[in-house]
């Protein structure tokens, strides 16, 4: 397939850059937003995520402020050779300053690696892979909403508690799949459980019988789905069709997003858990953004990684004004100095190996009898307060860390 | 008892499965040989028009209350004329030119009426619940076969055996190969050709609808689900012989299975194992397993 670089351009201001953004590269900060826009995870990242960086950039009133600033937006497919070569043609050719969200861990990774070597900015948001902060940890990167380590220390320990002490993962086979299955097999096995089996499977798979038939088979208390979006749905919508669950074993949805929640159907998804770093009806400042992202995005309600997109941008533009530069080390550098507040993640904090500092949440589905209506799905189990949701600083190789 | 380490019950478990995925691809590839071998189209819509006719069975089911049994009626039907549609208007008018036109027409109408469904309905999919009558399953002793999956083995099959007797047995089919062979002769015994060739069209379009449908309940009703398919389906056809009827069924079917023993041998080659059998099928037999050198 043709590489198809959609889409772009918006926002700008009126008047030409002020002379306080004197250091601003061509007077204008270029936002760049590369993630899946048709695939798979279209829905979890896509043109939500667009919209999410959109409405940062009038939230921060960089029109007020002066500042030009503009988002554009391509679609990687989930290949990390065109997700680079997209990314340096934006550095090189189109003068891109930073780029967001990024899903598909292999992706995220090979882009960590081009924004370091051209002293660019990255803000990762879709990518899970707990490697982004270990390490492949990057002066230039920041891994703002989630990761796999955080998926497999919230979902993963909350199920070995309750008793799942035996797995079987189902993983997608590729970066993302193998952390996510790598962190949750070092949660259970730290609690004692056993790991009976694993099955790597191609991504994107829309059959799984024959997977979830050997898992079956294995006999482990729980089924541990280490794939996400699309593979998540039809792994869930697929076990129930064969019994899984009715024949006693479990399944642990690794990382599932609302938007996949939504695609189920309550009937499907009651009664799984899930982690999470933002749930639109958390309290009246989520709710009315998300009723104006809603509204912008046909009806559907955004996923962690939109807000993380909406609230990292935010943050790097707060950085870019005091710093009054948007060179990509400088501005890293100042947003790890900086505290963080939105009205979204509220207050937190950017460490030193890039990894973004805030609660993590443990919801359960509802029941269809609980929910009063579409998007009305998760109730909250636990919170996980910010110092226990992420990997401990010295537990991740960061080489930015020994310095 | 144990085959290379996999218990033979287990194995069963896996034939069996793919021996069901089997049936969409013998559904699939059955629809693309009938266009291809009676009108030499290759038609790249076809993954397009699969989703299409999941996506009718949604909306009778959304919008009218019509349900999964009418929906195996409605479907075909529907998708089957609105690919008449797109034959009259277009297609019609690059048959006297190369194949590789009509291709680039059908994928560039795949394009457009995905990229249109994923617009108005993303790319996570809908849910389709499964008929009330076909929930359930058998348990077989080496595995829990569910009533669905077999209902889609023996369906498709019927399908296709009936497909075949049409178009190799009876006098109507007598006529729709006569007219791939000679046009102008058939025409001159006072047979409408050009309405011929519309209607073949359109029941192969509807066939790719038909597998559509009986993908609703298992799959999700996604505006992706014909690009992830369609080109397994393609290297099937190759395998089979561009345009042999029974070609595609009997690879459709066998490929289906080979694909699932990968699943347990070596997971992380399943989806290459048909490419990798494609290539070497073309380098021994470059017409394909039951082509007729032209």
């Amino acid at each position: 397939m043709p590489t198809l670089v959609i889409a772009f351009v918006t926002v700008a201001t009126l008047a030409l850059a002020a002379p306080a953004y004197a250091q601003i590269s061509d007077g204008v900060v270029k936002i760049g937003v590369l993630n899946d826009q048709s695939g798979p995870y279209a829905d979890i990242t896509g043109p939500g995520s667009v919209t999410a960086a959109r409405m940062a950039v009038e939230d921060f009133g960089a029109a007020k402020k002066n500042l030009k600033v503009e988002v554009i937006a391509a679609d990687h497919q989930n290949k990390p050779d065109v997700g680079s070569s997209i990314a340096r043609q934006w550095f090189d050719a189109e003068k891109v300053d930073v780029i967001v969200d990024v899903p598909t861990s292999s992706v995220a990774l090979a882009i960590n690696q081009v924004t370091r070597d051209k002293g660019k900015a990255f803000l990762v948001s879709g990518a899970a892979a707990s490697d982004l902060t270990g390490k492949a940890c990057s002066p230039n990167t920041i891994h703002w909403t989630y990761d796999t380590w955080a998926l497999a220390h919230g979902t993963g320990s909350a199920i070995v508690k309750t008793g799942g002490d035996t797995w079987f993962f189902l993983t997608a086979d590729y970066a993302f799949g193998h952390a996510l299955e790598r962190d949750t097999e070092q949660v259970v096995l730290k609690a004692g459980g056993k790991v009976l089996g694993k099955v790597r499977h191609p991504f994107p798979t829309s059959d799984f019988s024959s997977f979830l038939l050997q898992a079956q088979a294995s006999k482990a208390k729980i089924i541990g789905l280490a794939n996400a979006g699309a593979d998540t749905i039809n792994a869930i919508k697929q076990a129930s069709e064969f019994g899984i669950v009715r024949g006693g074993q479990n399944l642990a949805g690794l990382l599932v997003f609302i938007s996949d929640v939504h695609a189920l159907g309550l009937e499907k998804a009651q009664g799984l858990i899930l982690t999470e770093a933002f749930y639109w009806d958390q309290n009246d400042a989520t709710r009315s953004w998300a009723k104006k992202f809603a509204e912008r995005q046909r009806n559907a309600m955004p996923t962690m990684v939109q807000a993380g997109v909406y609230s990292a941008v935010l943050h790097y533009l707060k950085a870019v004004e005091q710093l009054k530069s948007d060179d990509g080390t400088k501005v890293i550098a100042k947003m790890k100095e900086m505290p963080t507040d939105d009205s979204l993640f509220g207050k937190g904090t950017v460490r030193a190996d890039g990894r973004k500092i805030h609660p993590m949440y443990l919801y359960e589905v509802k029941k269809p009898s609980e929910s009063k209506g579409p998007w009305d799905y998760y109730k909250l189990r636990a919170t996980i307060p910010a110092d226990q949701a992420f990997r401990p600083l010295n537990e991740g190789e960061c080489p930015l860390v020994k310095k | 008892m144990t085959v290379f380490g996999i218990p033979t019950q287990a194995l069963f478990g896996q034939l069996l499965i793919g021996l069901i995925n089997g049936a969409f691809y013998a559904l699939l590839s059955l629809g693309l040989s009938v266009i291809f071998g009676l009108l030499n189209i290759i038609n790249f819509s076809h993954g397009a028009q699969y989703m299409m006719g999941a996506f009718v069975a949604y909306f009778a089911l959304q919008w009218a209350g019509l349900g999964y049994w009418w929906s195996l009626l409605l479907a075909p039907i529907v998708v089957g004329l609105i690919g008449m549609t797109i034959e009259r208007t277009m297609l019609k008018r690059l048959y006297h030119l190369d194949h590789l036109y009509g291709l680039l027409l059908t994928f560039g109408c795949a394009l457009v009426i995905e990229g249109v469904f994923r617009h108005e309905f993303g790319s996570s999919g809908l849910p389709y619940t499964m008929p009330a009558a076909l929930t359930g399953g058998y348990n077989l002793g080496f595995m829990f076969l569910p009533t669905y999956r077999a209902w889609v083995i023996v369906f498709s099959l019927v399908v296709c055996l009936g497909t075949w007797y049409v178009i190799e047995q009876t006098k109507l089919g007598s006529y729709l190969r006569a007219a791939t062979e000679n046009p102008a002769l058939v025409q001159a015994f006072g047979i409408n050709v050009p309405r011929m060739i519309t209607l073949t069209y359109g029941f192969g379009v509807a066939l790719a609808a038909l597998a559509g449908v009986l993908a609703a309940p298992i799959y999700q009703v996604n505006p992706l689900m014909g690009s992830n398919i369609i080109i397994v389906v393609f290297a099937i056809v190759v395998i089979g012989g561009m345009g042999s009827i029974m070609g595609s069924i009997v690879t459709g079917f066998g490929l289906g299975m080979i694909e699932g023993l990968t699943k347990v041998f070596y997971p992380e080659a399943s989806n290459t194992v048909i490419f990798v059998i494609m290539a070497l099928v073309l380098l021994v037999r470059p017409t394909g397993l039951f082509g007729r050198a032209s």
